[in-house]
This record gives C-alpha cells, sequence and structure tokens, in this order.
C-alpha cells in the first residue's frame, strides 16, 4: 500500500487538508504554500488529491469551462484540468488532477469562496495591505494598478496579496486576511489579518486623489470583482446580502493615482 | 384592454441602499439599479395589484400625466420581465416563483 503524504493549508484561519501519495508533489505544495501551512492534526476539511497523467489540451473551450454545482449536498467542481467533488457535511472531498499547482490552487480558491459565501465573506480582485493595524483593499480589473500599488508600498506596510484578497465577516466585523494567492508580483502574501479600514477602486491618473463613490457605484464595483463560480441560487442571494452589508458597513473610495510612492501619503 | 398584474420573481435578491433599490437575479447574477419611478413599481408589484392602479399611484405620488406614468411601467415591465425577475400575467399571480406565470 503507498504511503500518504499530507499538507495542511491554511488561509482565513481555515485549515485544508490535502493528502496524496506523491511526496514530490506534497513538497512542491508546501514551497507553493509557505507561510500558509498549518498543523495537520486538526483540518477542517480534507481532500485526497490523485494525481493522474497530464491530459491533452482541450479541444474546445466548452471543455475547459468551470462548472461549480450542488448535486445532494456534495459540490461538482469541473474544468478541463481537474475534477473535484467536496461534500461539506462530511467535511470530505476528492480531486482528480494532473501533478500540477494551478489545478489544486483553483480547487482551494473555489472551496473559499463557497465557504466564504455562508459566512458573509468572500474573495475579491484586490491588492491587500495592512498599514498602522488596519487593512485596505486596492480592486480593480487586470492593469488597473493593483501590482503597481503593491509594489509602490512603504517599508511600513505589509502585503496581504497583491492579486486575490481574503474578506471574513466575524461578530459583524470586516477583516482581510493574507493569502499565497500571488499576481504578477509573485510574492505570497503574509498569514496575517487586521480589520478592514477601506476598500479603494483604483484608477490610474494624473494626480493622486481619492474620491468618494455612491452606494450603487460601489455595489457595481464590489460585484464585478468579487470571485465567484458556484451555479446555485441561494448562494448568490447570500453573496448580493453580503455585499450590501459590506457598502453599508466599510469605506468604499475610488483611488486616483499616479504611479509613484507619494499615493501611499493618502493611505493611513 | 383587461388589466395585467405583475409580480417579483421570488428569484431574485433585492436591497435598499443608498436610496436606490437594488436588485439582483439569483438565475444570471445580472444586477440593476431602479430610479425612483421603478421602485415605487418594484415594490408595488405584488401580483395581486392591477397595473392600472400602480399607474394611478405614480400619477398621483409623482404627478406627472397618466400616459406618461403608463408608458414608463410599461417600459419597466418590458425591461424587467424577459430577465424573468418580473413576472406579467393577465391574471393575480399567487406564486412567484419564475415558472409561475407568463413572463411576457
Amino acid at each position: 500500500m503507498s504511503e500518504n503524504h499530507e499538507i495542511a493549508v491554511e488561509i482565513g484561519g481555515l485549515p485544508i487538508l490535502l493528502r496524496t501519495q506523491d511526496g514530490s508533489f506534497r513538497d512542491m505544495l508546501a514551497d507553493r504554500y509557505a507561510g500558509f501551512v498549518g498543523s495537520p492534526s486538526r483540518p477542517r476539511f480534507e481532500f485526497d488529491v490523485d494525481l493522474v497523467a497530464p491530459s491533452e489540451p482541450p479541444q474546445s473551450e466548452s471543455e475547459n469551462d468551470l462548472r461549480v454545482e450542488l448535486q445532494n449536498g456534495t459540490w461538482r467542481l469541473q474544468r478541463g484540468d481537474f475534477n473535484a467533488h467536496w461534500n461539506p457535511e462530511a467535511g470530505r472531498g476528492r480531486v482528480r488532477q494532473s501533478p500540477n499547482p494551478y489545478s489544486i490552487d483553483s480547487v482551494l480558491r473555489i472551496v473559499h469562496t463557497l465557504i466564504l459565501a455562508k459566512e458573509g465573506g468572500f474573495l475579491l480582485h484586490a491588492a491587500s495591505v495592512v498599514r498602522n493595524g488596519r487593512a485596505f483593499l486596492f480592486s480593480g480589473v487586470s492593469g488597473a494598478g493593483k501590482t503597481t500599488i503593491s509594489r509602490l508600498a512603504p517599508p511600513d506596510v505589509t502585503l496581504l496579496t497583491d492579486e486575490i484578497s481574503y474578506v471574513r465577516r466575524a461578530s459583524g466585523v470586516y477583516r482581510a486576511c493574507g493569502t499565497p494567492f500571488a499576481g504578477e508580483l509573485h510574492r505570497v502574501g503574509e498569514n496575517c489579518s487586521a480589520p478592514l479600514g477601506a476598500l479603494f477602486f483604483l484608477t490610474k491618473a494624473s494626480e493622486n486623489r481619492i474620491d468618494s463613490i455612491d452606494p450603487p457605484q460601489a455595489m457595481h464595483l464590489l460585484l464585478r470583482n468579487i470571485l465567484f463560480f458556484a451555479e446555485d441560487a441561494e448562494l448568490v442571494k447570500m453573496l448580493f446580502g453580503s455585499a450590501c452589508d459590506f457598502v453599508e458597513n466599510v469605506p468604499v473610495r475610488r483611488l486616483n493615482f499616479t504611479p509613484d510612492s507619494r499615493v501611499w501619503e493618502l493611505i493611513q | 384592454m383587461s388589466d395585467r398584474y405583475i409580480a417579483r420573481s421570488s428569484a431574485i435578491a433585492a436591497r435598499m441602499l443608498g436610496g436606490e433599490m437594488m436588485i439582483m437575479s439569483s438565475v444570471d447574477s445580472t444586477f440593476y439599479t431602479l430610479n425612483e419611478v421603478a421602485t415605487v413599481i418594484w415594490q408595488a408589484a405584488d401580483g395581486r395589484t392591477p397595473l392600472s392602479e400602480i399607474v394611478s399611484a405614480l400619477v398621483s405620488q409623482f404627478e406627472v400625466e397618466p400616459e406618461v406614468a403608463l408608458r414608463d411601467a410599461q417600459q419597466f415591465v418590458d425591461d424587467l420581465s424577459p430577465h424573468g425577475i418580473l413576472l406579467v400575467s393577465d391574471h393575480p399571480i399567487a406564486d412567484s416563483s419564475p415558472r409561475s406565470a407568463e413572463t411576457a
């Protein structure tokens, strides 16, 4: 019988155990998620990862489409490069993929979006940092400046992520948590969290300025940047409620910025 | 001409935020923001109140001509009903699940 190799990846304080029979794959995960590896003794969920030989690239776009559906209490996650199922009640799941880090990374992101949706939180296309004990999110589509503003951060700023931000709500307080989901900086965030100070939507401009955004506009921008993949009406309703709550409770602003470090004088 | 009835679908989430009504379809995640007139129509769309009565309410509340209110209401219905988030019927609508009424 083959030996099992385990690793617990802990993001947002939530340990997920990954079990594989391939020691080198486990080592690759340990390297990729360095700083986010927790104790495997108390996982909240467990996944067996079955590694298979890489398949041919998908013949059509539709083969590569992601599907996330709930069937009889079990989530089915399917994309061209992986096939997974996860039963939240049982706390167990299984992933079938080739030995690459990107598929399991996608599965982890999807699982976290499903967990967060029930708890009033979400994953957001945003860089996030901690400064003076408060977290700040910088959101926008690709090219909006998430990596740029992260790169310009002064030394007293702790980077949580330059790509995918993790927003949790606990006891009515929003916190941003570090994630290992890196963007163009290729730098894993710090595994820490802080209460949210503000969410900024980035716009490149000729001067550094913060503008207010009215709630409908804030909702439009927020919903556009939340990561959510499930085809599930109840969860969509929950996510809408979470976005409304967020806009009502967290300052949402537009940050017009020029690509130099003076913009950080506005972020205190 | 017989009256029509409109009802909010149960397959939506809605919230008043910053003085504006926001609606999202839980079927395809499309998102709408309603203006003041549309919000009044939306809130009155209970499946029992005839559209003509809703139009009368618009006339008195916004002091507009009846034909203007009727045009606004019809435009609202025409815009939202194809997406299944507003149900339309020639009869009162008891159940607001998306398949319970003709979605004109």
